[in-house]
């Protein structure tokens, strides 16, 4: 039998800053050519795990480790971090932070230059391994003109261009839309097909990876490996919602209907499901029974309203064009659409960042035209994507306060309004903490608190669930519903379909400066030429509905969702 | 993203451009040498008409880089007029010879000697100026650091340089996202408040951009370490270009002016060249 590439035994890591070890008696092998993905919630450790193999633990991070760790036979507590190197190619979260050189080329071949390739046969290697990812015709660009998509290519061939024997990617999905993750699950298929490299995928988004399939999954939970097993047979028992990870939603409506998951089912991909007659009829049942609960909701007054609004960055190319909508108070709508389409742009026109070239914003119906970004902001909130960019002072109740003291209000006055500000996002008994005590589910708290406090009648957030796991996923999300609930119109910008789905009755779409459709969430997953237009992805419920003869995709979505928000939480 | 206008490469087709970067880094540093040197009015307009016409020559146009060149221009006005405040007499001691002109108030009066003092100075910024820029608009960043290594920097030195370049872009985005985030919570920095005000406002956008950036620069310097970054003593360069005729002869044209600078500076043994005697 082959040697393992990759060999943990009985390991355990602790950080230096750290009072308990992250990891806890690890005992994992890694064969060469192997696929396997590392899921868990954030802290749970498969991150640590990730950078053990690659070395940035102990070189860049150091602390107490014990037990062996064995990366193509050498203990890496003995090897180097460049050692390392030339057997794991790392691929970080990060696509922006990691794009080191200039240019497209110049990154593919900064481990060449480091280890003095001549520059000839650098030149040869580098069109080699652009040409294996299909990056060959950007070499000249610089990494502004490159979309998500493309700079992971270049991520993926700055480290094969070391011919390394093990491709670890940490959370290669986090920051793209839907249609570009699912074309980065390709790639890395296809990069596997061909190099025969061990795959190690960090993720804790399993549905979007199972695109393509894995051999085996790990599941971490609290530095201790809980599951290594096949794929399908995790898939078949409850262990990933014990640990905060959530499974396929083909498969929580599986359950929901009354199904049992079985590994026959070959449960890792909607489209291989096999299902027998009793089992869509259960679906269909299920479907039946949900379907006469569903009632459409009402409108309230028109608060927002924009008309035939056109913006350009430069005078020669409109960045936005044709864009009409309204929003009702006490509504939660996404704005969603792929990486660039110019849903950012449409919230700095709102709040007044940037002027529109033609066209307005009517707020209540007045023209917003004349007010400023200030004037503005006391009606419209905008709360940031990452919460580190907004918050400017070390306490919470001074960040949470510090709009106020800017309008010159008086001390009372403010400090009732804090209070009952903290009180309803849920940190009041934190006011006197500092912010850096805080997890950045929190932090996202107190930047949503901070814009709170001016009363804003709108608040627009973009991505506010970005990078986080299930579990603060789901508590960002019931916090903005909480608020929603109590009347506040939520605005949020999305390419996260799950959130669309399950938290917003309404969507916008948008897609290259224009707008693709104004329609219900359930609506805009179903619609097979909408998805594709927008490079959004269809939800793996639409395909279900189909495999189990149901013809209304589009309701069951809707039930689905339904009885999610009734029944589960 | 709204334009800010700060001096960067401007891509064009011209003879500058074509150089490689390590002639245009010797063309400069050889060229600010000869130019601090010398005082000698008959070189430095020779040196002028020179970097005129290289100006010319690269097709970089005065509107691309107004902005840097209004800068140099307030600057060149404040020294001039600083240098006349505390020494009004300074060309009259170095001319040894004393022509007024006329007289403004006390100690301050107009000397010809004083005047021609300042052209001199001037006209030395003025040399420099163009070549300088012209370096910074016609080399292509990637083979910023490369040059710098040919000249024997340090290749950890040489890529931090070309990595602020190339992290430039970013960090401004983000500054303005942010900015726009603090206005939207009442922050202002325009003029209307009072400076104290605004400084203490300018934190509430400079601390976050500066926490986000550490950050950025602990994901470069892993993913940097992660391919090898600083393992031997030496790298090689992808963006590199060869040394060609033209780099030689420029070498070889700038080396020229510098040993003619010198030797016409210091012939008659003083720096100045002195019309008054």
């Amino acid at each position: 039998m082959t040697p393992p590439v990759i060999s943990f035994q009985d390991y355990s890591f602790q950080y230096m800053a750290q009072a308990e070890p992250t990891l806890r008696h690890i005992n994992l092998d890694i064969f060469p050519g192997e696929k396997v993905l590392i899921a868990g919630a954030s802290g749970s450790g498969k991150s640590t795990i990730g950078n053990c193999i690659n070395g940035l633990i102990p070189f860049a991070y150091p602390g107490k480790s014990t037990g062996k760790l064995l990366v193509d036979g050498v203990e890496t507590e003995k090897s180097s971090i460049f050692e390392l190197s030339h057997t794991v190619g790392t691929v970080l979260q990060d696509t922006d932070g990691q794009f080191i050189g200039l240019t497209v080329g110049e990154d593919i071949a900064f481990a060449p230059e480091n280890d003095c390739v001549p520059q000839e046969e650098m030149k040869q290697l580098v069109d080699k391994v652009a040409g294996l990812v299909d990056i060959d015709h950007h070499l000249e660009y610089a990494p502004q003109e490159l979309s998500g998509g493309q700079k992971q290519r270049v991520s993926l061939a700055g480290v094969m261009v070391e011919d390394v024997k093990v491709l670890l990617f940490d959370e290669p999905l986090a920051n793209l839309d839907p249609a570009a993750g699912r074309s980065t699950i390709e790639l890395i298929d296809m990069v596997h097909e061909r190099t025969k490299a061990a795959v190690l995928i960090i993720e804790h988004r399993l549905e979007d990876v199972l695109w393509r399939s894995m051999d085996r999954i790990i599941l971490m939970n609290e530095g201790e490996i809980v599951a290594d097993m096949p794929v399908a047979d995790l898939l078949a028992g409850d262990l990933l919602l014990q640990h905060g990870i959530r499974e396929p939603l083909y498969l929580t409506a599986l359950r929901y209907a009354g199904v049992e998951i079985s590994k026959a089912m070959q449960p890792e991909h909607v489209d291989h499901l096999v299902l027998g007659a009793k089992e869509k009829e259960k679906v269909q049942n299920w479907f039946k029974e949900q379907k006469a609960g569903i009632h459409t909701a009402q409108h309230g007054d028109e608060l927002l309203r924009v008309e035939d609004l056109k913006f350009g960055y430069t005078p020669d190319k409109y960045n936005l064009q044709d864009i009409n909508f309204t929003i009702h108070k006490g509504e939660m709508v996404s704005i969603v659409g792929r990486n660039g389409a110019g849903k950012s742009t449409m919230a700095k026109l709102i709040c007044g960042f940037e002027k529109p070239v033609s066209g307005a914003i009517y707020m209540e119906g007045r023209n917003l035209e004349g007010d400023t970004i200030k004037e503005r902001a006391a009606r419209i909130g905008y709360v940031m994507q990452n919460p580190n960019q907004m918050i400017s002072k070390p306490m919470i109740w001074d960040e949470v306060e510090m709009a106020l003291v800017q309008s010159g209000m008086s001390r009372e006055e403010r400090t009732k309004r804090v209070e009952e500000t903290l009180k309803v996002c849920g940190l009041y008994a934190f006011r006197n903490w500092p912010v850096s005590a805080l997890s950045f589910g929190q932090k996202k708290r107190v930047t949503i608190a901070s814009i709170l406090v001016q009363r804003p009648q709108v608040i627009i957030l973009d991505e506010p669930t970005a990078g986080q796991d299930y579990h603060h996923y789901t508590e960002i999300m019931d916090f903005l519903k909480g608020l929603n609930e109590k009347g506040y119109t939520i605005l949020m910008i999305t390419h996260d379909m799950h959130l669309m789905l399950e938290y917003t009755k309404r969507a916008i779409v948008f897609s290259e400066g224009r707008m693709l459709a104004d329609t219900t969430a359930a609506h805009v997953l179903n619609d097979p030429e909408l998805v594709k237009a927008a490079n959004l992805k269809e939800t793996s419920l639409y395909t279900l509905s189909l495999v189990c003869g149901i013809e209304e995709p589009q309701v069951f979505t809707e039930c689905f969702i339904g009885y999610e928000n009734r029944e589960v939480r | 993203m709204a334009k800010i206008a700060i001096l960067s490469y401007i891509k064009r087709n011209s003879l500058v451009h074509e150089l490689t970067g390590t002639t245009k880094l010797i063309f400069f540093i050889a060229w600010s040498v000869a130019s601090m040197v010398t005082y000698d009015t008959r070189v430095l307009v020779g040196m002028l008409l020179i970097s005129v016409l290289v100006f010319k020559v690269s097709k970089i146009k005065i509107r691309d880089i107004r902005f840097v060149l209004g800068l140099a221009a307030v600057f060149l006005l404040m020294n001039n007029l600083f240098v006349y405040l505390f020494a009004p007499e300074y060309g009259v001691e170095l001319y040894e010879s004393r022509t007024v002109l006329f007289t403004i108030a006390g100690p301050y009066t107009i000397t010809l000697q004083q005047l021609f003092y300042h052209l001199n100075m001037t006209m030395k910024v003025i040399c420099v100026v163009p070549v300088a820029l012209l370096f910074i608009a016609c080399t292509d960043p990637s083979e910023f650091a490369a040059s710098l290594a040919s000249i024997g920097v340090s290749y950890r030195i040489g890529y931090s340089v070309s990595l602020a370049l190339r992290y430039i872009p970013d960090v401004q985005r983000e500054y303005h996202n942010i900015s726009q985030a603090q206005q939207a919570r009442g922050i202002d920095l325009s003029g209307k408040d009072k400076l104290f005000t605004r400084l203490k406002n300018s934190v509430a956008i400079l601390l976050p951009l500066i926490l986000s950036s550490l950050n950025r620069i602990e994901t470069v310097s892993n993913a940097m370490e992660l391919r090898g970054f600083g393992k031997k003593k030496k790298r090689t360069w992808y963006a590199k270009r060869q040394m060609k005729r033209n780099d030689w002869l420029t070498i070889g044209f700038v080396l020229t002016i510098l040993v003619v600078d010198l030797v016409v500076t210091f012939w008659d043994g003083s720096r100045y060249f002195n019309p008054f005697l």
